[in-house]
């Protein structure tokens, strides 16, 4: 490659791979002209009040915005403030009650994303859609050639690849299987999908939630790179800094509403701040640590790979009164430890003792009977039973004691009593304890779920991803009720993929990478850039810190 | 078109989804009766007069639902906690061969002692049938509906080989029969003279003792949890494996029962045609209930109703009874959509 020398002489070669429908076996319907030489004033999106209503949630009211052609522009807001369903509305997933979307002047039909592909709209998910055994050749020629074509032509798709990502700056074997692949370079991929569909408008859903700071940075070179050809990118985020360094315009978003629209260049992160909570935060006040015995060790202890990898003959030690934040980038052996502590996991080697005495048999039950509170990664699929009362959920953990049950009959007077203690105390909005579980917000769950979990004044809490996908106020509740069991004196471990919230957190942090630990560092010690390198596995330098 | 959650709907309009599938199905059933050159009216109504238009016809439809009764019970406990439970069938006929084994003169006891004790051995071997297809499906995640399913046709194999051979009744002129049970080991008739006898009061004993299992016990506390999520009920400590064992114990056992009273306290003896099928009509049974152990009772009732009614209809109208195992079949597929509306709402676009 390398032949082809300016943009004249890449069309040409682009024309030559346009996509086919595999419907019809044509070439797929007629595309604008490339930006370089189209001289027309529309801009490359105009969303015109679009509204969507879930039931009486209004996830999009009104919104309108244009992009043009050329610039990035960050779509700011909390989690639930309607950022995912306006692009999912965008891309036909979905289909708005009111308003129009149009791609270059035309107007987009609904609910079709093939029409959407076609007018030149790619979208990179937040949870990537690629076929795990198939090469990154073939998870991006999918669906490009016909289906009635014989035969595929090979060379000349890994020829566009190769260009695209020499181009774009977008590093990656063609050859490779994804599932070797790691998860930086499968962003890549989705990337380089979109582009060889000839994709002019990006829509890039919370690229970076699974990226170290490192390719962090080649993601923002890259769309710099793609922005400079023309291409126009919506960024979807709720990390402030990451919106300052790479678009050009911010769009904030809360509760369903544009609530403001920024040039970048004259903001900064406290307006942005401002403008997408609706008020001030104040962050987690945090008292001195009080130290206390340690009460939850692990002993050289390893696993077998879960959701990620495995743990590899790891040394942990949770002592009272002190939140250990665990820091990482996903997939290195965070969910193993929190099923590990959990109880739904045995280690194949090492031990776990409690206080000082090594539990053999563990189980759910053990770490229960053994003070450990969990509040798990996901509340949906393991932290509640979705189709039983709330009532029920909230004595889970304890319905064989005597005072939920006796001679093997539950007391559901008692049990009814106990949820209508947790819905008051912690301030859960639900029609009534009957009511099935799966109906609340996402925030009151987890309210009730870490209710269930504080409410026998755990000696350990296991607290994984705790506030994922929560809003704001909800997010703040979690954090204050972390810090005071943590000055009641439990010893509590933070798993967390959220940096900022460990950091807010902790007494003691620790990175994970690939299913081993860093050395610890005290509130403060290490920089954001120095987690960052050892989130990307980098082993630290230092070794002379105590575990 | 989509599907999204809704609340829970009141009682009384939980209560309106079974009637509306039935209606549903009346309504699809019709075409074929118009296909036989009969009045969809008329069929219907003489379906329901066979079922319930004098006492002899209720009486036969209370019969011919304690049987469905203990298969539905034995079903709805299976499901409840996602056991998928296809074998009631080979459980049933394990019932009725255990009846004849220790009912036939082999226990000389009284009536008040012997019958328990067959009772209890009865539940035992049909909990031991499942156990095995729970145990595979533990252990090594095999499939019980395939399991369960297959077994059945082994069991009838099995107990044909008894009839043709051990259990042969030597003075049955020839036929697969066993011997007729003594009278001690007889389930006494309700009604002088009648065919119903007191396997339907035992049998909504049980419908009544498993409503209550379900909902005031750990063991049905756990039942449910594990049924409608098994992750979710693992992480909060309860022991999955051993509350599907024990789901399958009970499940086994009810569906034992209906061989037992179906031997005891009608035919007498041991037969292959003991069940047309009572052990998958079961599965119709517990779904038109929603697996709520006292619907089975109403739902048993219905079920058996058009069997009795339209044996009647077809004397009558001269369409064939086959219509009743239509209509059966059809309830089955309304009551899946019916019950899949009581939790979700559609949207169309």
């Amino acid at each position: 490659m390398g032949k082809v020398v300016g943009s004249a002489g890449r069309r040409i070669a682009l024309r030559l791979q346009r996509p086919f429908s595999p419907w019809t076996g044509k070439e797929a319907s007629p595309v604008t002209p490339l930006p370089v030489t189209d001289v027309s004033s529309n801009p490359a999106l105009r969303l015109s009040r679009i509204s969507k209503r879930f039931g009486p949630l209004r996830a999009n009211d009104a919104i309108s915005f244009d992009l043009k052609r050329g610039e990035v522009v960050a779509l700011l807001g909390e989690n639930g403030a309607g950022k995912t369903t306006l692009m999912n509305i965008l891309f036909g997933h979905y289909v708005a009650d009111e308003g129009t979307v149009e791609a270059f002047g035309k107007p987009l039909p609904p609910g079709d994303p093939r029409a959407a592909l076609d007018a030149g709209i790619g979208m990179v998910h937040q949870h990537f859609t690629l076929a795990d055994n198939m090469t990154v050749q073939e998870n991006i020629a999918l669906g490009t050639q016909s289906l009635w074509r014989m035969r595929l032509d090979r060379a000349a798709a890994r020829r566009r690849i190769e260009q695209l990502s020499a181009d774009f700056g977008l590093a990656v074997d063609p050859a490779a299987t994804v599932s070797t692949l790691s998860v930086g370079e499968r962003q890549r991929v989705e990337i380089l999908k979109a582009l060889y569909r000839e994709a002019r408008i990006l829509i890039l859903d919370e690229p970076t939630a699974v990226l170290t700071p490192a390719e962090t940075d080649a993601l923002f070179r890259t769309l710099k790179l793609l922005v400079a050809k023309g291409l126009s990118i919506i960024f979807i985020s709720h990390k402030l800094h990451e919106v300052m360094a790479v678009s050009d315009r911010v769009l904030v978003l809360r509760s369903g509403q544009l609530v403001g629209e920024r040039e970048t260049g004259s903001t900064d992160r406290k307006e942005l701040a401002a403008l997408m909570v609706g008020q001030e935060v104040k962050p987690a006040e945090v008292s001195p640590v009080k130290l206390g015995a340690p009460l939850l060790a692990l002993e050289r202890v390893s696993t077998t790979p879960y959701n990620g990898a495995g743990l590899d003959k790891v040394s942990l030690t949770l002592t009272a009164g002190e939140i250990t934040g665990l820091a990482g980038v996903a997939g290195n052996g965070q969910a193993v430890l929190a099923a590990l502590i959990a109880g739904i996991r045995r280690p194949t080697g090492g031990s776990i003792s409690i206080a000082g005495r090594e539990v053999a048999d563990w189980s759910p039950r053990a770490a229960l009977a053994h003070g450990v509170a969990r509040i798990p990664e996901d509340r949906h699929a393991i932290g509640s039973i979705g189709d039983m009362s709330v009532t029920e959920n909230v004595i889970a953990e304890r319905y064989r004691s005597p005072r939920f049950s006796r001679m093997g009959f539950l007391n559901w007077k008692a049990a009814g009593r106990f949820a209508e203690k947790l819905i008051a105390d912690y301030d859960v909005k639900c029609p009534s304890p009957e009511a099935r579980i799966r109906l609340l917000s996402g925030g009151n769950m987890q309210k009730l779920i870490l209710g269930r979990a504080l409410d026998p004044d755990p000696a350990v809490i296991l607290a994984s991803q705790p506030t994922r996908g929560l809003d704001v106020g909800a997010v703040a509740y979690v954090h204050r009720m972390l810090l005071e069991a943590r000055d009641r004196g439990a010893a509590i471990l933070l798993i967390s993929e959220d940096l900022e919230e460990v950091l807010a957190l902790s007494d003691r942090i620790i990175v994970m990478s690939k299913g081993r630990f860093s050395t610890p560092s005290s509130r403060g010690e290490r920089s954001i850039r120095e987690l960052g390198e050892l989130m990307a596995g980098h082993s630290a330098e230092r070794s002379d810190h105590a575990a | 078109m989509r599907l999204e959650p809704k609340p829970a709907p009141s009682l009384a309009v939980t209560l309106l989804f079974p009637l509306a599938a039935i209606a549903t199905t009346l309504m699809l059933t019709s075409l074929l009766v118009l296909a036989a050159g009969a009045s969809p009216l008329s069929v219907f109504y003489l379906v329901a007069k066979g079922a319930a238009g004098s006492q002899f016809a209720l009486l036969e439809t209370l019969t011919r639902a304690t049987p469905l009764i203990f298969t539905g019970l034995a079903i709805a406990v299976a499901f409840r906690a996602k056991l998928w439970n296809i074998g009631a069938e080979a459980q049933l006929y394990i019932g009725g061969v255990v009846t004849v084994l220790l009912g036939t003169g082999a226990l000389p006891l009284p009536s008040v002692i012997l019958i328990p004790v067959i009772m209890v051995a009865v539940m035992a071997a049909g909990a031991l049938l499942l156990l095995g297809p729970a145990v595979l499906k533990t252990r090594f995640g095999v499939d019980e509906v395939v399991t369960t399913l297959l077994l059945n046709f082994i069991v009838l194999l099995f107990v044909s080989m008894l009839l043709q051979g051990v259990l042969k009744d030597p003075m049955g002129l020839g036929w697969p029969q066993s011997q007729k049970v003594i009278a001690e080991a007889q389930l006494p008739r309700l009604i002088q003279g009648k065919r119903l006898h007191y396997g339907f009061v035992i049998a909504l004993a049980s419908a009544v003792l498993v409503w209550v299992v379900m909902k005031k016990t750990v063991l049905g506390y756990e039942m449910r949890a594990v049924g409608h999520n098994s992750e979710g009920a693992r992480f909060v400590g309860i022991l999955v494996n051993r509350t599907l064992m024990k789901t399958a114990l009970l499940s086994g056992g009810l569906a034992a029962l209906a061989g037992f009273s179906e031997v005891s306290g009608l035919k007498g003896n041991l037969t292959l045609d003991l069940s047309p099928g009572y052990g998958y009509t079961g599965i119709v049974v517990a779904m038109l209930a929603m697996l709520n152990p006292l619907g089975v009772i109403a739902s048993a009732v219905f079920v058996a109703g058009i069997f009795v009614g339209a044996d009647a209809m077809s004397r009558a109208a001269k369409v064939p009874s086959y219509i009743a195992d239509v209509m059966v079949a059809t309830s089955l597929l309304t009551m899946v959509v019916a019950i899949l509306l009581t939790r979700f709402r559609i949207r169309w676009r």
